[in-house]
């Protein structure tokens, strides 16, 4: 019986593999803080690719080498993939660390691994996105997204004066807390509500160039009269600066978005769009690590949402909306 | 002991190439024993039956895929179609439906769609790939129409396969992981045990042997895609269990991670050759390099790397063997 024999083998590893195991409830290392323990900290980042995360990444890591702690990077494989940053969240405290700062997929996603690693005595910070409820983590450092949506909106209406704005949305993906947050905040500053006629046309694009593109393309066949253009992100309003440019209707409209990644400063001073909303990534993941770092000392934790603030960066300056230029925006910009 | 055609016995290294799960088995045993050995951390309980945990979604995905990939076929759709059942689950629940009969539409829709499919590939005789590729774009859509948000749900017989644990000889064990060894178990005697099980393998190897042979080839592979249907809408079940949040935008990766499961458990991608057991030997083989190597601080974009020379093994291992028999 070859099956058999199969199933033997199986049977042999568990064995093999549970003999002289203790039957202790045990999570790799132990997770007692205070009397200046090492800060042991892992971050959860949702995709390893996206620069705005790799620049999050490699703050982290620079604040954490220059205070001595041990730091593991992990992330999900796409945006929105709960399952992978669970199974991250499951592996570091496996691991041993005691802090975790994470940037979650969804809202709701992951509190229950969140939960289980908190009831295990690790701090859990979330960074640039909240949780739904914010208390289901210590504390939050994050851009507070409907605000810089706003400042998009504010911008790009201001701009457009008294004209009757006939307005194209680009958004991300359905479902993003983030994606929610800017797209309300936008119309807010802009003075429109979803469903209102001035909204001609909008599309969900993922924050992908080439999606972007190819929805600007799409609502473009039926919406020549575009005045103003919200994007989600940069790579969206590239993609859609690529397609008005094609349609030879640059000229006639205003656009905004919102990152403040340096390719998307250097697009603002090239003139592809009116301005962006900067968020700062590097400030958020220091402010995770210097926590994390004080927790492990003192075993203090911080609480709350602190809003590490949001920048409109543009040339071409309105009365009344605070700005920066964007020689500013290319010395503070991320994903250099 | 096998023994060859010819009575002569064989040898070891004939036997591990003959048998589709032995080698597979090697590899994972050879992991398990690596970690334990270079981590401090991977050899505990908690985290061996972390790491069964978290094979258990895309590894029941797997089940399903290899039944379809045993009659030839391949499923692109099948985490897609798993995600639309996690949907209806988790929206009627919220909406006040009975969660046993949300639970119940979930099944039943994952399996039409699996019978959708079936007739798709049988009766109008399109290819399995096109089929599932084009269902994977409808349901992904369909699954984003129909909320254009995730959907958080709290229900404990939905969260009851990854919640009710009990400590049985000091393993931590979720009724999933029992569902998901009870599903392998079955499926495995129906196709190692049952006269349909022999005629699955015998319609992946020769469709036109099997049907001058009189067996009724479109029947079993209609039977095959229903099954797998099923199965999908189990995974949902066993999705809730791990993430208490039904979101459209889950599992983009699962469908090829499934066929992954399947390729290094040893089964051919050319149909009628395999085991299910091997799959669930290859979704542990996954999720324990994945465990083991960030335990050992390897970045995961290797760990990538490691996953994908496996599969091209696998496969090379396959053509040789097929090589040798032929």
């Amino acid at each position: 019986m070859r099956m058999g024999l199969t199933m033997g083998t199986l049977v042999a590893i568990l064995a093999v593999t549970t003999t002289g195991c203790t039957t202790q409830r045990y999570w790799g290392g132990s997770t007692a803080v205070g009397n200046n323990t090492q800060a042991k900290i892992g971050l959860v980042t949702k995709t390893d690719t996206n620069p705005y995360f790799v620049a999050l990444r490699q703050a982290a890591q620079a604040e954490a080498s220059k205070l001595g702690a041990q730091f593991t990077a992990l992330a999900g494989k796409f945006d929105g993939d709960n399952d992978g940053q669970v199974t991250a969240i499951e592996n570091l405290v496996q691991r041993g660390v005691n802090t975790i700062l994470i940037t979650p997929n969804s809202a709701t996603g992951v509190l229950s691994a969140i939960k289980q690693a908190r009831d295990k005595g690790i701090m859990v910070i979330a960074l640039d996105t909240e949780t739904d409820p914010a208390t289901a983590v210590d504390a939050t450092y994050a851009t507070d997204n409907t605000a810089a949506g706003r400042q998009e909106g504010q911008y790009v209406k201001a701009v457009l004066g008294d004209k009757p704005p006939q307005l194209l949305m680009l958004d991300g993906t359905a479902g993003s807390t983030v994606d929610t947050q800017r797209h309300t905040g936008f119309l807010q500053g802009f003075g429109l509500s979803d469903g209102d006629p001035a909204i001609i046309g909008h599309q969900s694009v993922n924050g992908d160039q080439s999606q972007a593109q190819q929805g600007m393309e799409n609502l473009l066949q039926r919406a020549t009269s575009v005045n103003a253009v919200y994007t989600l992100n940069e790579p969206t309003a590239r993609g859609a600066y690529a397609a008005l440019q094609a349609r030879g209707l640059l000229n006639q409209v205003v656009m905004g978005s919102i990152d403040g990644g340096c390719q998307g400063v250097q697009d603002v001073k090239d003139g592809k769009y009116g301005a962006t909303v900067m968020q700062f990534p590097a400030k958020m993941a220091a402010l995770g690590v210097d926590a994390a770092v004080e927790y492990a000392k003192s075993g203090k934790k911080p609480s709350g949402f602190q809003n590490t603030g949001s920048m409109v960066i543009t040339d071409k300056p309105v009365p009344g909306i605070p700005s920066q230029d964007t020689a500013w925006g290319l010395q503070n910009c991320w994903g250099k | 002991m096998a023994t060859t055609a010819n009575g002569t016995r064989a040898s070891f290294g004939e036997y591990v190439l003959r048998t589709p799960a032995v080698g597979p088995t090697i590899a994972l045993v050879v992991a398990v024993v690596v970690f334990s050995l270079s981590t401090s951390t991977f050899l505990e309980l908690d985290n061996l039956s972390l790491v069964v945990e978290q094979s258990l979604v895309v590894g029941t995905m797997a089940l399903g895929q290899t039944l379809i990939i045993l009659t030839a076929g391949i499923d692109l759709a099948n985490a897609a179609n798993t995600v639309l059942a996690t949907l209806l689950m988790a929206k009627l629940v919220v909406g006040g439906a009975p969660a046993w009969l949300a639970l119940l539409v979930g099944i039943a829709a994952a399996t039409l769609i699996g019978a959708l499919t079936g007739v798709l590939v049988t009766n109008i005789k399109l290819p399995p790939f096109i089929v599932t590729l084009g269902l994977l774009t409808i349901l992904t859509a369909v699954s984003r129409i129909y909320t254009g948000e995730s959907v958080p749900v709290s229900d404990p017989l939905l969260s009851w396969l990854g919640t009710r644990r009990y400590l049985f000889g000091g393993i931590e064990v979720t009724y999933g992981m029992t569902v998901a060894l009870v599903m392998f178990l079955v499926v495995w005697y129906a196709l190692t045990k049952t006269g349909w099980g022999k005629h699955v393998y015998a319609v992946g190897n020769e469709p036109e042997a099997a049907r001058l042979s009189g067996i009724n080839v479109q029947r079993t592979v209609i039977g095959v895609y229903i099954i797998a249907g099923l199965i999908y809408g189990i995974a949902a079940w066993q999705a809730l269990g791990r993430v208490p949040n039904a979101d459209p935008n889950a599992y983009q990766t699962a469908n090829l991670d499934s066929i992954t499961a399947v390729v290094i458990g040893g089964t051919s991608l050319f149909g009628g050759r395999g085991s299910v057991l091997g799959t669930l030997v290859g979704a542990l083989i996954v999720t324990v390099l994945r465990s083991g190597l960030t335990q050992a601080g390897i970045d995961d974009l290797y760990q990538n790397v490691a996953t994908g020379i496996l599969v091209i093994a696998a496969v090379a291992l396959d053509r040789f063997t097929r090589g040798r028999q032929r």
